[in-house]
């Protein structure tokens, strides 16, 4: 098969989607990532490093960047293009045959005994839909990453992980089976275990990059069980055998489990709990939440591509894709929740209204948008849970967009501060350090720890200098919050509410709760948006880094400004693919007979398991304009009619006082892991296994049979001793005569001692020879 | 396939000692000796791939078999051959000999001999691989402990004396059982042939061999059989090695010279797991599965006992391995981890097999042969991730010597080359989807899942905790500001060093994306082995 086989067959055609980031990685990792020797102090290793004393350090080369950034760009060009080609393909089927029929392709991967391991890409509406947002917001990033990157001394390396973490991505995305979504996933673990931690010499960013690694590890490895269990249930693991198949949905739900089976759990049950848990941490879902905030040590670009285009959304849209499994034996949308539905529901709502209630107390503007992404995570998982799947699916990619662009939006105010505070300094409105070396003015070093670009309690006016960024991060915020009828946001929130409310007028209690519990975080949702925004942009500067804060001018600026203007598009208009037609005007002009995004999407799952489109009421509508037009007005009164002043506490640390302390503390979930699990394991690990198990219990018993052997040595020796001076003379002389003889071999000489072995070796292997030889002769008639 | 009129296993049993002495033979400058061993090791590697892609997995038994008479008095011969099991296992040691001599271009003192013994080693390898005769077998099990002492104890580290001789003894104390238990086997059967002994008619025979009215020396046949299996079942155990018989490890791991330990990480320990394979199991098929009753209390039997023992070297191993500060220890105690995962495997095989045997129910066949799979291909992989991983822990310690990562520190300013490969095969080893380890632990767990369902679930502590293990060695080799105490040392990687560790990262990633390259020629003998 050639290159052009694969081009015209719409089935083969997704094969190649993750291929140009993937090369991308490799032709970056092996060819173009050169460096030459410099001095740390020299300007251009700068940025987030020590100095190093002047040591030679690798800083990459000019020709090496562009090289980089070109084969980058590159790579994820051709994956949009082919995305691109591919979405088309799918629309061209048409809604309601597509899914029917989907392109699919596979090949014999793993033998397993006279069967065969299939891996292979699989392409239905889900994964049109997701086809979209994907490569798109990737692309963002990259350009985006451009600018951002610019001047770091391991800026190759840098492109060639991002490549990777996209081309994992999209792997999970076209995979058929969930073998290979794992793998995505898991690849996709690592490159944000290596881009968190990018600037590794940082302890912070390291130690972030671990517990991000580790937290979620702990969820993949429970995954990893559940995924077990299901190929031994169903001896394959290809989506469409599954999911798409009544026969075997019927066997798991109806299969008692391996464990507490008896209690009356199903093998899907239980398959489906492992599975959700693997999302629990890698949607950062709460108890497993911790990793995410802290993944901020990581360089912006990364945060929107952990945050919105790539890991956290895989772990939603895994479960979007598997949801037949969960609700195998269940029927969400007449009350009769399966135990995976009720535990998303439980976790995704409590979520949702725990981690806003944490964004409210935070300072660091990246870490309130951290909160918020594990707050919106929660809305879709506590959607999921009450079958509302479409509603989900719909909040995933609009949350995508605006959370990416939120993010770089922040990573622009960062950068910004970061440009002011240089500048400040230069020209000597510096705070506290009033003597630099000449290379210490060059760049923002580490001696300005004292000084944090991030601490929205530092900026303040920034609308004045970074127009465009306020007015992106304005429509972002607005997205976010669930600002009524414009925003992309407010449709897909809004569809989540209908869902809930439909099962809270049929009296169904989870309903109620995620109805209640959503509702209530949305209406926090909007306040602390309206409460970043206030703090960031409005009022005056208060400090002289938010005075002089701005991208300053060229490639940079150009290369960060212009995914924000795109996504800001996106984050007003990707929702009105969603609008409910019976919804007055909007819906008679986007969605004249039906619902564009619920009739194409609805037809991934089987006919019988489609959900209904809940008919159109007030009240939720209502509610969503409620609590958004509410957050949004009680932000505005507290943040934005009057911006803080310098030096001015947060209204909030009185207004709340202890309980705000425990929020921006973030409940002390980190000092309770630490004191529960981290320490006692190392405890355990140390002490435990090495000190007593290994050391004391078995080399102890080894190094007693190892005396006692000595001691009954010692006593033949005796015995020896006593025997050879009783027996006489003679004996003892012819002992000493062979002794003396003997004692010239025994020189202690390793080579001497081998030499002898081999003559001996060799004269026995000549005997044995000589002796089958005979027996050869003898065999022979 | 013959050789200078040799069969070609023969020929490569034989082959590396015959390099060996003539390494010893050649004149005296150092680079003579690492030159003429890598040039003849490469030859003997290159054969063995030949004889790996010449092994047709489509044909049943055993195959390039020559069988001599040799010790005809005892019914032993010269019996060698393979199947798709042993095939993997010389592919294995023939890519790993050679790259272990290309590092030993390090060592500087008597490098005759030390390439001697690295080369006779390999006979010793090969010659367990090869044997299909337990008397051989046997020979050569115990003939590769010789060089590996003296590797040891002439060019190891500081605590070389200590870690040479538990090694030594520990080792040969196992196999004294072992010894008796293949005298006392082929004594009753009146062989020493393995194809005709684990043939299950004979086996059944065996089972019920009557001897001297149903007593052995007055012993109760059960107890005789009960007893042979433990010597087979502890020196395997030994030498794979299961918790608790794994503290001669890190001990011998860690003193050992690079060369050394990769190859004893990389193949030695898989000689204790091919044991299993190729004798425990069938052999002892009725007494893995007979009831043992623990205190009364706990009814189970051998595979059980087994399986949880396996469980104990995953989880242990990962925390010995977490808590270590010395960075070939640590290496060292990730291969207890690594190999739990081939022991548990092992484990599901010698259930299912034995429960077959006794009742043919077919239960658990096809957890079998997947579990099985994922325990050969872990050894494979685990040959190339643990031998990688002594390869970049001897580079360092080679460079600064010192083995304590906490004077490490920050490495990865100073080289990046290095640090993206160490990373790389960090990853290997902690099985990450997409690279080798990761296939054949999906496997094992797949395979042992739905059979020891409790243990299985418990053994994911230990595959947490390599991730902390993995991590915590990352950290302390790479990461955080560079430790100035370095300013001046050469850190990066050389040359030599890539080009022995290239080969390893190309067969990780191949192996983790298309495993079917080597797969099918494990499965079809498994499946076999399993009756399908």
């Amino acid at each position: 098969m050639n290159l052009n086989d694969f081009l015209s067959d719409p089935n083969l055609l997704p094969w190649l989607i993750p291929v140009g980031p993937l090369l991308a990685f490799f032709i970056i990792t092996l060819a173009t990532n050169r460096a030459k020797l410099l001095p740390a102090t020299s300007e251009e290793y700068g940025g987030h490093h020590p100095d190093y004393d002047g040591m030679l350090v690798p800083v990459v080369t000019t020709r090496s960047r562009a090289l980089s950034i070109t084969v980058g760009l590159v790579g994820i060009g051709i994956a949009w293009i082919l995305s691109l080609v591919t979405v088309f393909n799918g629309l061209g089927v048409g809604a309601g045959k597509f899914g029917k029929t989907v392109f699919e392709n596979s090949i014999a991967w793993m033998a397993t005994g006279i069967t065969s391991f299939n891996m292979g890409v699989l392409v239905d509406p889900l994964t049109v839909a997701m086809l979209v947002m994907v490569p798109l917001a990737c692309a963002m990033i990259f350009i985006y990453s451009v600018g951002y990157m610019a001047h770091d001394p391991r800026q190759s390396r840098f492109f060639a992980l991002i490549a990777l973490f996209a081309g994992a991505m999209l792997t999970l995305v076209v995979a058929d089976n969930v073998l290979l979504m794992f793998v995505g996933w898991e690849v996709m673990g690592l490159c944000s275990y290596m881009l968190i931690g990018f600037w590794f010499e940082k302890q912070s960013a390291y130690e972030a990059a671990i517990k991000a690694f580790i937290t979620t590890r702990v969820a993949d490895v429970i995954m990893l069980l559940g995924i077990a269990y299901l190929y031994a249930e169903t001896g394959t693991l290809s989506f469409r055998e599954i999911l798409y198949n009544e026969e075997v949905l019927h066997h798991l739900a109806t299969t008692p489990a391996l464990l507490l089976g008896g209690l009356g759990l199903s093998a899907s049950a239980l398959i489906g709990i492992f599975l959700i848990i693997g999302t629990i941490g890698k949607s950062a879902q709460f108890p497993l939440h911790v990793w995410l905030p802290d993944a901020m040590e990581g360089p912006t670009p990364v945060s929107a591509m952990i945050h919105a285009a790539a890991m956290v959304s895989a772990g939603i849209y895994a479960i979007i894709r598997m949801y037949p499994l969960f609700e195998a034996g269940g029927h969400p949308h007449e009350g009769d929740l399966t135990s995976p539905l009720m535990l998303m529901a439980l976790v995704g709502s409590f979520t949702a209204i725990f981690s806003a209630t944490i964004a409210v107390a935070q300072n660091d503007v990246k870490r309130v948008l951290a909160y918020s992404t594990i707050s919106q995570l929660g809305f879709m998982m506590a959607a999921l849970g009450i079958g509302a799947y479409i509603a989900a699916a719909f909040h995933l990619i609009t949350h995508a967009f605006f959370k990416a662009l939120l993010f770089m939006a922040s990573g622009a105010v960062i950068h910004g501060m970061e440009h002011g505070e240089h500048h400040a300094h230069e020209h000597g409105h510096a705070h506290g350090h009033a003597a630099h070396d000449a290379h210490d003015q060059t760049h923002h070093h580490e001696e300005h720890h004292t000084f944090d670009p991030q601490d929205m309690m530092n900026m303040g006016g920034l609308r004045k200098t970074m127009p465009v960024t306020f007015y992106t991060f304005l429509i972002g915020g607005l997205s976010l919050a669930g600002f009524p009828l414009l925003t992309a946001g407010f449709w897909s929130k809004d569809e989540i509410l209908a869902d809930a409310y439909l099962g809270l007028s049929k009296g169904f209690g989870p309903h109620a709760l995620v109805f209640v519990l959503l509702a209530l975080a949305a209406f926090l949702t909007a306040f602390y948006t309206m409460r970043q925004l206030g703090l960031t942009f409005m009022g005056e500067p208060r400090t002289p880094a938010a005075e002089h804060a701005n991208l300053g001018r060229g490639i940079v600026s150009f290369t960060m400004t212009l995914p924000l203007i795109i996504l800001a598009f996106l984050a007003i208009f990707a929702g009105f693919v969603g609008v409910p037609p019976q919804f007055p005007v909007f819906g008679a002009i986007f969605s004249p007979e039906t619902n564009p995004f619920f009739e194409f999407v609805k037809y991934t799952l089987l006919p019988a398991m489609q959900p209904e489109k809940p008919p159109f009421n007030w009240l939720p509508v209502l509610t969503s304009f409620v609590v958004a037009l509410g957050g949004l007005g009680l932000g505005y009164l507290v943040y934005w009619r009057k911006p803080l002043k310098a030096g001015q506490p947060d209204p909030l640390v009185s207004f709340l006082g202890p309980v705000h302390t425990v929020l921006k503390n973030k409940y002390y979930f980190d000092e309770l892991y630490a004191a529960v699990f981290v320490k006692p394991l190392r405890w355990f690990s140390e002490v435990v296994v090495v000190g007593f198990l290994d050391r004391n219990i078995i080399d102890g018993f080894l190094h007693l049979m190892g005396r006692v052997a000595t001691w009954i040595g010692e006593l033949f020796k005796l015995l020896n001793t006593w025997l050879i001076d009783g027996v006489g003379d003679g004996i003892p002389e012819l002992v000493a005569v062979f002794g003396a003889w003997f004692r010239r071999i025994q020189t202690g000489r390793v080579q001497q001692y081998l030499l002898l072995i081999a003559i001996a070796a060799i004269l026995i292997a000549l005997i044995f020879a000589a002796s089958a030889g005979g027996a050869l002769v003898q065999a022979a008639p | 396939m013959t050789i200078l009129g040799i069969d070609i296993l023969s020929f490569l049993v034989v082959a590396p000692a015959v390099a060996a002495v003539i390494v010893l033979l050649l004149p005296r400058q150092k680079d003579a000796a690492r030159w003429g061993a890598l040039a003849l090791s490469v030859v003997i590697g290159a054969l063995c791939v030949v004889v790996f892609f010449a092994y047709d997995r489509t044909e049943a038994g055993y195959q390039m078999v020559s069988q001599v008479p040799w010790f005809t008095l005892i019914g032993a011969s010269w019996h060698v051959g393979i199947d798709g099991i042993s095939a993997t296992m010389v592919l294995l040691t023939g890519i790993l000999v050679p790259l272990a001599i290309l590092i030993s271009f390090e060592v500087d003192e008597r490098v005759h001999m030390h390439m001697a013994l690295l080369l006779f080693f390999e006979t010793g390898l090969l010659g367990v691989f090869v044997a299909l005769d337990m008397m051989i077998f046997f020979l050569f099990y115990e003939l590769s402990l010789v060089p590996m002492y003296f590797i040891i104890d002439q060019w190891g580290g500081p605590n070389r004396k200590y870690a040479s001789t538990k090694f030594f003894i520990y080792s040969v104390g196992g196999s004294l059982g072992m010894l008796l238990a293949t005298q006392l086997i082929g004594w009753t059967a009146g062989t020493f042939d393995i194809p005709t002994l684990v043939n299950p008619a004979v086996v059944n025979s065996w089972v019920a061999f009557q001897g001297e009215g149903g007593a052995f020396l007055g012993i109760g046949i059960e107890t005789v059989k009960a007893l042979a299996f433990l010597g087979f079942f502890v020196a395997f155990c030994i030498k794979v090695p299961v918790w608790p018989f794994h503290t001669w490890l890190p001990d011998a791991h860690g003193e050992a010279p690079t060369a050394g330990s990769m190859l004893l990480a990389g193949v030695m320990l898989k000689l204790g797991a091919y044991g299993f394979l190729r004798l425990a199991i069938p052999l002892f098929p009725d007494v893995w599965v007979a009831d043992v009753s623990i205190l009364g209390v706990i009814q189970t039997n051998w595979a059980g006992i087994f399986a949880f023992l396996a469980m104990l070297s995953i989880v242990l191993g990962a925390f010995a391995a977490f808590a270590q500060n010395d960075i070939k220890r640590l290496v060292a105690y990730s291969s207890v981890n690594h190999m739990g995962f081939v022991a548990i495997g092992l484990a599901v095989a010698a259930l299912a097999y034995g429960q077959n045997f006794m009742d043919a129910t077919g239960e658990h066949l096809q957890s079998a042969i997947i579990a099985t799979n994922g325990a050969v291909l872990q050894m494979f992989n685990h040959g190339l991730s643990s031998a990688a991983m002594f390869l970049l822990a001897g580079a360092i310690y080679h460079k600064t010597h010192t083995r304590d990562l906490r004077e490490y520190g920050g490495f990865w300013v100073k080289a990046p080359i290095y640090g993206g490969i160490f990373i790389f095969t960090s990853m290997a080893s902690l099985g990450l989807p997409g690279l080798n380890g990761f296939v054949s632990e999906f496997l094992v767990v797949r395979g042992a899942w739905p059979v020891f369902t409790g243990l299985t679930l418990v053994a994911m502590i230990g595959l947490l905790f390599t991730g902390g293990y993995i991590l915590k060695g990352i950290r302390a080799v790479l990461h955080g500001p560079f430790n100035l105490k370095w300013r001046d040392t050469h850190l990066e990687i050389e040359l030599r060093e890539v080009v022995a560790i290239a080969p390893l990262l190309a067969l990780m990633l191949i192996t983790g994306v298309v495993p079917n390259w080597i797969l099918p020629i494990i499965n079809d003998s498994v499946t076999r082995l399993f009756g399908g």
